[in-house]
């Protein structure tokens, strides 16, 4: 049970600081926009007229709320615990990221801007992006790396099916970070007619606390539905971390109920000892990278080194400075899984339940049913289910040397 | 008063534009940096800043990421960029040195770790474009401490009351970005410059102002520099760095900078 003489968790301060991590590490240039965003949204954080119209968004355009998905063949596979799904995948285009970019979109609306940007790894933030922008009639550039657009192709033409601009980033290691870098380097220079939407819990502060809000309606979601399936709340929340954007939107909503453990997920890689993965909270240490302060995989020099994922959506060497919080505060605990072994899950989700996941996903889902498998069969278990596979079937079936279609 | 601040007392006591330029440390290898730092100086420099090469150089354009990922190649690291101040200063111990760039490789090397080294090797003070003054505290007082400045930047788009703030809280010179925009790109404005600098010059106090980002040639430093202390010049060395065969280096910078140097002593 909560301590009672505790107050509930209040995070980040007025500087947006997490414990230590967080902040505000910017050109100066942005540094009026960001003001001016944090007082836009408390603003709107306290207007009932614009929550009742995201709400009503989300129902109508989004298709929330989202099924509490009782999986019971996985279950059954895993041998232990009982696992629920989240199914964030069966949201309007196919993942929890539009959540985030439905409420963006509304904000910048109401700044007057007229144009709209984001950086996107797996393609899904940028197909969500993408998405609202023709919905609202909006211009919208969307920066990929090089990599990136030729493991996402269908999401690439997707966007481009939308009316978005790809613009494709082969500086760096040409994926999710240098995407990042060119979103604000075109931010910097554009920053009185555009609106940066950050698709993760990343960058400087307001973006990881507004995200992890606009997010946290799955958190929410879910409570009321474990406790109208179940009567209680569950045992253990888990989802895959890359920036960390639908792990705080399902761990946030239960941060004050402590009996409720929470496991992050990031992407081992290939294993986190031989060097290539993407596993900043497991293998990285405290620097500053994209606005915030929190846990980079970096060199002895400073420099951000490359990473490696199976998933293009969690190959990024930061991550959201609320999970550094938590992790050093010991609120959730961070695992990582391998490429292999998120492969191996993914194909059991598929032919156990019919469900398909995305890559990112599937860690999540491979951490988790071992863990179920160690539990008692009165405990409940929550997969962030927070996206579909259907993106991933080139690089699946080029893992199988398939030709897809051939 | 330190080396910085005591160089461009002197230049504004004697009516002097200053001039600062720009090159990558370790661009494109670790032996041009020395000879291009003297280069510099001959043409007509008087503040020489040092890009730090960091992996994620955000607010940079297409020139200094270029100039950064040379000297990544090649390995260059921090300790190394203070070696070749140290070795610039057995010969130069007079045109302060700045270094310029992105706050993790400093936090890595840890503040007071860097602070130490920094003034063993004769680096007067630092630039850090991700680090605004709200979060500079713990830097800043490691850099006081070794009697190092922190200059800070100030934008177009930062408001009269902030300004303040910031110039309150810098040392050395505050650099005013021209534009909004990343490093050489073509939004030079130097009317919108002087207009912004005039306003805010009476809140300034002694500290000077140099204005950087899209300065490239004599005409645009001497159309920026009439509002302003001096100058910065940075992506047109850079791209020198970068295109030019590494012997003919030295005589391409002191020949592009005394054409800028020709330009503001006309003012």
């Amino acid at each position: 049970m909560p301590d009672v003489n505790r107050p509930p968790y209040h995070a980040p301060d007025e500087r947006g600081r997490f414990g230590d991590f967080g902040g505000r590490f910017v050109a100066e240039t942005l540094m009026h926009a960001l003001d001016e965003l944090t007082r836009l949204y408390e603003t709107v954080s306290a207007d009932p007229g614009f929550q009742a119209t995201l709400e009503a968004e989300l129902k109508s355009f989004v298709g929330r709320p989202t099924p509490l998905y009782r999986a019971d063949r996985l279950t059954a596979h895993a041998g232990g615990a009982r696992i629920y799904l989240k199914r964030e995948d069966l949201n309007h285009t196919g993942a929890h990221k539009i959540n985030n970019t439905v409420g963006q979109a509304m904000l910048a609306e109401r700044m007057g801007k007229t144009r709209i940007i984001a950086e996107t790894g797996a393609g899904q933030h940028g197909v969500a992006t993408a998405t609202v922008a023709a919905r609202l009639g909006l211009q919208c550039q969307v920066y990929m790396g090089e990599e990136d657009i030729a493991r996402q192709r269908v999401n690439v033409y997707r966007m481009k099916l939308l009316g978005a601009d790809v613009i494709p980033v082969s500086s760096g290691s040409k994926t999710l970070k240098d995407a990042m870098n060119e979103a604000m380097r075109d931010w910097v220079t554009h920053v009185d007619d555009t609106h940066y939407i950050i698709g993760s819990v990343a960058g400087p502060h307001p973006y990881p606390m507004l995200v992890r809000d606009f997010q946290s309606v799955i958190g929410k979601e879910t409570k009321a539905q474990c406790i109208e399936a179940e009567g209680r709340l569950p045992d253990l929340l888990v989802a895959c971390v890359g920036g960390g954007s639908n792990a705080m939107g399902l761990f946030h909503p239960f941060v004050d109920d402590d009996a409720v453990d929470m496991v992050g997920v990031e992407a081992g890689g290939e294993g986190l000892d031989q060097g290539r993965h993407a596993a900043p909270l497991n293998a990285g240490t405290p620097g500053v990278l994209h606005g915030s302060r929190t846990y980079v995989m970096d060199d002895t020099d400073g420099q951000i080194v490359a990473t490696h994922s199976v998933s293009a959506g969690l190959d990024y060497p930061g991550v959201g400075p609320e999970h550094a919080y938590w992790k050093d505060m010991g609120r959730a605990r961070y695992v990582s899984v391998t490429d292999t072994e998120a492969l191996a899950a993914f194909r059991i989700l598929t032919r156990e339940e019919g469900i398909m996941p995305a890559l990112e996903s599937s860690h999540a889902v491979a951490w988790a049913l071992a863990e179920a498998a160690r539990r008692p069969d009165s405990d409940l278990v929550v997969i962030n289910l927070s996206g579909r596979g259907d993106k991933d079937i080139d690089t699946v079936a080029a893992i199988d040397r398939i030709e897809v279609g051939g | 008063m330190t080396r910085l601040a005591g160089r461009l007392a002197g230049l504004r006591g004697r009516g002097r534009k200053a001039l600062s330029t720009f090159i990558t440390a370790g661009d494109p290898d670790a032996t041009a940096t020395v000879p291009a730092m003297h280069a510099l100086v001959a043409g007509g420099a008087d503040i020489i800043e040092l890009g730090v090469p960091f992996s994620d150089p955000e607010a940079d354009g297409p020139a200094v990421q270029a100039g950064s990922e040379r000297a990544l190649a090649n390995g260059t690291t921090l300790h190394d960029v203070l070696g070749m101040v140290a070795a610039f200063r057995a010969a130069d111990a007079d045109t302060p040195v700045v270094l310029m760039g992105y706050l993790n490789v400093f936090l890595k090397m840890g503040y007071e770790n860097f602070c130490g080294a920094a003034g063993e090797a004769g680096i007067d003070g630092v630039i850090v474009v991700n680090l605004p003054p709200e979060e500079a505290g713990d830097f800043k007082a490691a850099l006081c401490s070794h009697d190092l400045d922190l200059v800070l930047l100030v934008a177009p788009t930062t408001t009269s009351e902030r300004f303040r703030y910031i110039a309150g809280e810098a040392s050395g010179f505050l650099y005013y970005v021209s534009y909004k925009g990343i490093t050489g790109a073509e939004h030079l404005d130097a009317r919108a410059v002087g207009e912004r600098l005039q306003a805010m010059r009476p809140g300034l106090g002694d500290l000077p102002v140099l204005v950087g980002f899209g300065i490239k040639d004599g005409a645009s430093a001497a159309a920026v520099a009439r509002h302003a202390d001096g100058v910065v010049v940075g992506s047109v060395l850079v791209n020198t760095m970068g295109n030019v065969g590494g012997s003919e280096i030295p005589a391409r910078l002191t020949a592009q900078v005394r054409d800028i140097r020709t330009a503001l002593d006309t003012l």
